[in-house]
């Protein structure tokens, strides 16, 4: 590739006032991750960074899923970019993937086709009185994470080293769908070489694993896991990704994607539940974690407070080789130290009855 | 039991050419070298007595066969009425028929 197309797939961050639009899934499948973002970009880094309660869902999902018209959606998204000039903020920073492809994607459409931003300020301005003012930035989290990952790792204090044998970490990165693969531009790297999560891993002293199917889709695709009949076609792409990582010895998988890292972690249970089969070292599964997980690790958050313990794989092998201290008594112990429920035993987690599967083959 | 979750892993539908057994595949075009010239158009199914009425598609299993895929080939081509109409309209003027019965012959234990 010419020196000249790479740097037209390198992005403006901003790199201070940023106005946060959540995601709806992350806060229940990784709820720590938002927290830790929002602590580690204001008080670690001293950004500042605006946590609107009035901001609502893009309802990506709706749209994705045929439920929500493309004029409702605009609309919706138009609110959300009012709240923002009123807050007094043009830099939009998106948690979810999903959320900041409808964001570019609405911005391209609207830059293509005039009328349809100004039917959506019109309908803005009739149902909520509020005046439509684009953003001058849009970013997604993970890239305000890479763009401050050299700051992060000057204060990092456990870096992806396995301690027991000083070897970096192998990290297998997988980028959302929808980062890059609609508008390749709009991510760090485009859609064929995206570096948004590998720049992060290198800094902080990890090895990014490449394997044959990098770059293929983790199956969450709105439509395939909705409707239950068609689940089985999703959970066979985690599982062509999960089979053609497995022989490079994974120590984990990072998404920045709120449905990839869901899917890659739930999936690994559905798999080990139905055939019985892991894809970790040791009988077991390959943790899954978020980006902010990962920087919270990396600068020595406590595991159990970035929320680590909602995993469906385990991640206490993670932990053991990054050396990181953690109390088992105090895992499933809520934020006022409150027992919030324990899962059952999973066949991902190493919890399988002995020679239930090899009978299973007779 | 092993966990129902209401849904199976789809299997993928990707012809792996390095584990099929070509060897009956061979022999076929080893009889009938005229099936090498097959540029797929379909004229065959598009014309076929048997395919107007059922699922029969001559070009299908053909080219399924051509690739190793063997499984309930025989029992397919037992829809097939040898009527030649597929034979008329070839444009590499394929012996369609004969085609049908070499194939039919090769894969008899399949």
């Amino acid at each position: 590739m010419r020196r000249g197309n790479w740097e037209e797939y390198q992005k403006s961050i901003a790199d201070d006032n940023y106005y946060y639009a959540r995601s709806c899934i992350r806060q229940n499948f990784f709820p720590g991750s938002e927290k830790a973002f929002l602590d580690i970009v204001a008080n670690r880094l001293g950004r500042n960074i605006y946590d609107d309660p009035l901001h609502s869902s893009c309802t990506g999902i709706g749209y994705h899923s045929d439920i929500v018209p493309l004029d409702t959606i605009m609309a919706v998204v138009a609110r959300q970019f009012a709240l923002m000039n009123e807050a007094g903020y043009e830099n939009l920073v998106s948690s979810c993937i999903t959320s900041f492809g409808i964001y570019t994607e609405i911005l391209s459409t609207w830059e293509e086709f005039p009328e349809t931003e100004q039917r959506a300020a019109e309908t803005l301005y009739k149902a909520t009185g509020r005046t439509l003012v684009k953003p001058k930035n849009v970013a997604h989290t993970s890239d305000v994470i890479f763009h401050l990952r050299k700051q992060i790792a000057e204060q990092m204090t456990r870096p992806l080293i396995n301690v027991r044998t000083g070897e970096p970490l192998r990290v297998v990165e997988h980028i959302g769908c929808h980062y890059a693969k609609i508008f390749p531009k709009k991510g760090i790297g485009g859609s064929e070489f995206p570096y948004v999560l590998a720049g992060m891993i290198e800094s902080w002293g990890g090895e990014v694993v490449d394997y044959p199917e990098r770059r293929h889709c983790c199956g969450f695709g709105f439509r395939n896991y909705l409707v239950q009949a068609n689940r089985g076609y999703s959970v066979a792409n985690s599982q062509k990704k999960l089979e053609s990582m497995a022989p490079y010895r994974p120590d984990f998988i990072v998404c920045n994607c709120p449905g990839c890292a869901m899917f890659l972690d739930k999936w690994q249970y559905t798999i080990a539940e139905m055939e019985g089969t892991t894809y970790g070292q040791g009988g077991v599964g390959i943790p899954v974690l978020t980006y902010e997980e990962m920087a919270g690790l990396v600068l020595g958050y406590d595991p159990w407070q970035l929320g680590m313990q909602m995993h469906q794989v385990d991640v206490e092998p993670l932990l053991d080789k990054m050396g990181v201290e953690y109390d088992p008594a105090t895992k499933y112990l809520g934020v006022n130290g409150k027992y919030i429920g324990k899962p059952e035993q999973a066949v991902v987690n190493g919890d399988c009855p002995s020679g239930f599967y090899s009978m299973l083959s007779l | 039991m092993a966990t129902n979750f209401g849904f199976s892993i789809s299997k993928p539908r990707v012809i792996d050419m390095d584990a099929n057994n070509l060897r009956k595949s061979d022999d076929i075009l080893a009889s009938m070298p005229q099936l090498q010239s097959c540029i797929g158009c379909g004229a065959c199914t598009a014309s076929c007595t048997a395919g107007n009425l059922t699922s029969f598609n001559f070009r299908k299993v053909h080219t399924l066969v051509r690739r190793g895929e063997y499984t309930g080939v025989y029992e397919e081509l037992n829809k097939c009425m040898l009527c030649g109409k597929c034979r008329l309209l070839c444009p590499r003027g394929i012996n369609t028929r004969a085609a049908v019965m070499t194939i039919k012959r090769t894969l008899g234990d399949f």
